[in-house]
């Protein structure tokens, strides 16, 4: 039986010049569900699409504000990205305490790619699971980065990470173009439309599991889910069934 | 005082017999400074409309002695912030020191290069488009008056908290980061202080050493609130410095009539360190009684 014998450990390379560890890693990025993130001249927003384990239960949180100028939106192990995100806020925080000023957006990618790297420069180490979407506004405008498990960070215009990613990606692209001018509105329709394009056949965008988040010129990050994002939805997808949404309304009645 | 300099400020072995040099041993308890050795007197700084004037003398005494009549105790941040440093030059020294690599630091962080914003239509950007966009880029970012002050009072109350302070008071002068949150907001003038103890606050006018009793009144009748600030312009606030830069030079024993001076507006930093004080009046000093061994 042919086993691997390069993937034990993420210091060592296969004889193809591979880090195994590494790779898994990065298929673990692919496993979560699906977010995107887009910029604008004026504001950045990220779009994401939440699971639930079960019927029962609640949706996985998928976007974190880190900052009031800034949030993150993860695909991949949400343990790792909690310990990032944490990292983040409190490095956030002590730019504002000991230089009263928000962190660059590049400043605090830079910390985590650097932080993520040495985890793959360490035997005993594991590489973080987990990809971001960092979007926000800083004193150089507003940013998006995307920030990968092997360390790699990059400035993006729209980007999509997480399962069949690749469907939102091919949408953002063929926008491409639109962005830059785009407003408010028309950047969080932008991303509501890659983020559908990427759902399975039998799955809807719903008031449920999306969630969206938008900073801007001066606009804090704010992360918009349930009720605040329905308008968004309706105006997004006219055409489409706003059908399921009454049903869901008599399923949710409760005793008075 | 031998040519040792180890026995200096210890008992003479020849009166006193040998040092004991068990207070010296390991496992003592550390000792910081617990005064500072060369000084700079007064800083003095004022608001006016479109930034900050701030001036200091060139003097650094060694007690009484007037040691050395050269030393520049202005400094240029960059074009948003000068310091003024009062109090021991060595611990000065050290923060000039610090702050220099603070700066290159900052200018590896912040510089147009790194975070430059990445766009769709870049790659047909003319070079000048590019050049535009990266000095756009620049603007608002770097260290701000705001964000210096910030820095330095934690530094400050760090040194303090481990009981061995920089001897220092400081005043940072020059320009705020606007607001983001009001539209259109500008970079105001800044001027704020700092101390041996992390204490930090504000005002229109400041004066450090034996500026705040001589200088600081003069100035609150030119600034005494910043609703004044508004009112006044550049050539007002620099005449009222170098009035209280010769007031001080009468009355302070330990200033000099060489001073530097720094104005601080939206077009940068003008530091001029080869001031004068000029149209010096002696006549007052001899309607002068009540000091030394006159009597009436």
């Amino acid at each position: 039986m042919f086993r691997n014998n390069y993937d034990n450990d993420s210091v060592t390379f296969s004889p193809q010049g591979r880090i195994f560890q590494v790779e898994y890693a990065q298929e673990a990025v692919k496993q979560g569900s699906v977010v995107v993130g887009i910029v604008s001249k004026t504001h950045a927003v990220l779009a994401a699409l939440k699971r639930n384990a079960e019927e029962l239960s609640s949706y996985q949180k998928k976007i974190i504000p880190i900052d009031s100028h800034y949030g993150v939106a993860l695909a991949g192990l949400a343990s790792d990205a909690r310990v990032l995100s944490n990292f983040m806020k409190q490095q956030s925080l002590a730019s504002r305490l000991t230089y009263d000023r928000p962190i660059l957006l590049s400043e605090i990618t830079h910390r985590i790619g650097d932080r993520a790297q040495t985890n793959t420069q360490h035997y005993g180490k594991r590489p973080y699971g987990v990809g971001l979407l960092i979007a926000g506004v800083d004193a150089k405008g507003p940013h998006l980065f995307e920030f990968q498990p092997s360390g790699v960070t990059q400035e993006m215009v729209a980007c999509g990470i997480g399962a069949r990613s690749q469907m939102a990606r091919t949408y953002l692209e063929r926008n491409l173009e639109q962005f830059e001018g785009a407003s408010r509105e028309e950047l969080v329709k932008h991303a509501l439309k890659a983020l559908k394009e990427s759902l399975s056949q039998d799955k809807e965008l719903t008031v449920d599991n999306t969630s969206v988040g938008v900073g801007g010129v001066k606009e804090d990050f704010r992360l918009y889910e349930g009720q605040e994002i329905s308008g968004w939805l309706e105006t997004t997808f006219e055409n489409t069934n706003t059908a399921p949404e009454p049903e869901a309304g008599e399923g949710m009645e409760v005793d008075s | 005082m031998n040519h040792l300099p180890q026995a200096w400020g210890r008992p003479r072995d020849d009166i006193y017999g040998a040092y004991n040099h068990s207070h010296l041993a390991p496992g003592q308890p550390t000792t910081h400074t617990k005064s500072p050795i060369v000084t700079g007197t007064s800083v003095i700084a004022l608001k006016f409309r479109d930034g900050v004037v701030i001036a200091a003398d060139n003097l650094a005494s060694y007690g009484s002695l007037a040691r050395f009549t050269d030393v520049k105790r202005l400094r240029k941040f960059n074009d948003k912030a000068v310091l003024g440093f009062g109090g021991d030059v060595s611990d000065m020294q050290y923060l000039d020191r610090h702050l220099n690599a603070l700066a290159v630091r900052e200018n590896y962080s912040s510089g147009s290069g790194a975070g430059e914003k990445a766009s769709s239509t870049s790659a047909e950007a003319s070079e000048e488009e590019r050049a535009e966009s990266l000095d756009n880029e620049g603007a608002g970012t770097g260290m701000a008056a705001n964000n210096l002050h910030k820095y330095l009072q934690k530094l400050l109350y760090r040194r303090r908290s481990d009981f061995n302070p920089l001897w220092n008071h400081i005043l940072i002068a020059g320009l705020s980061t606007p607001d983001p949150k009001v539209p259109d907001a500008t970079p105001q003038p800044f001027l704020k202080s700092v101390d041996l103890l992390g204490t930090a606050f504000g005002a229109p006018s400041l004066a450090t050493g034996f500026g705040a009793h001589l200088a600081q009144p003069i100035l609150r009748r030119v600034v005494p609130d910043e609703e004044a600030v508004k009112k006044i312009d550049e050539k007002t606030a620099v005449e009222a410095v170098r009035e209280c830069m010769k007031v001080l030079w009468y009355r302070d024993a330990r200033s000099l009539d060489r001073y530097s001076l720094a104005i601080v507006t939206g077009e940068g930093v003008r530091l001029s360190e080869d001031e004068r004080v000029e149209g010096q009046s002696w006549e007052f000093a001899e309607g002068i009684r009540g000091y030394g061994t006159q009597v009436v």
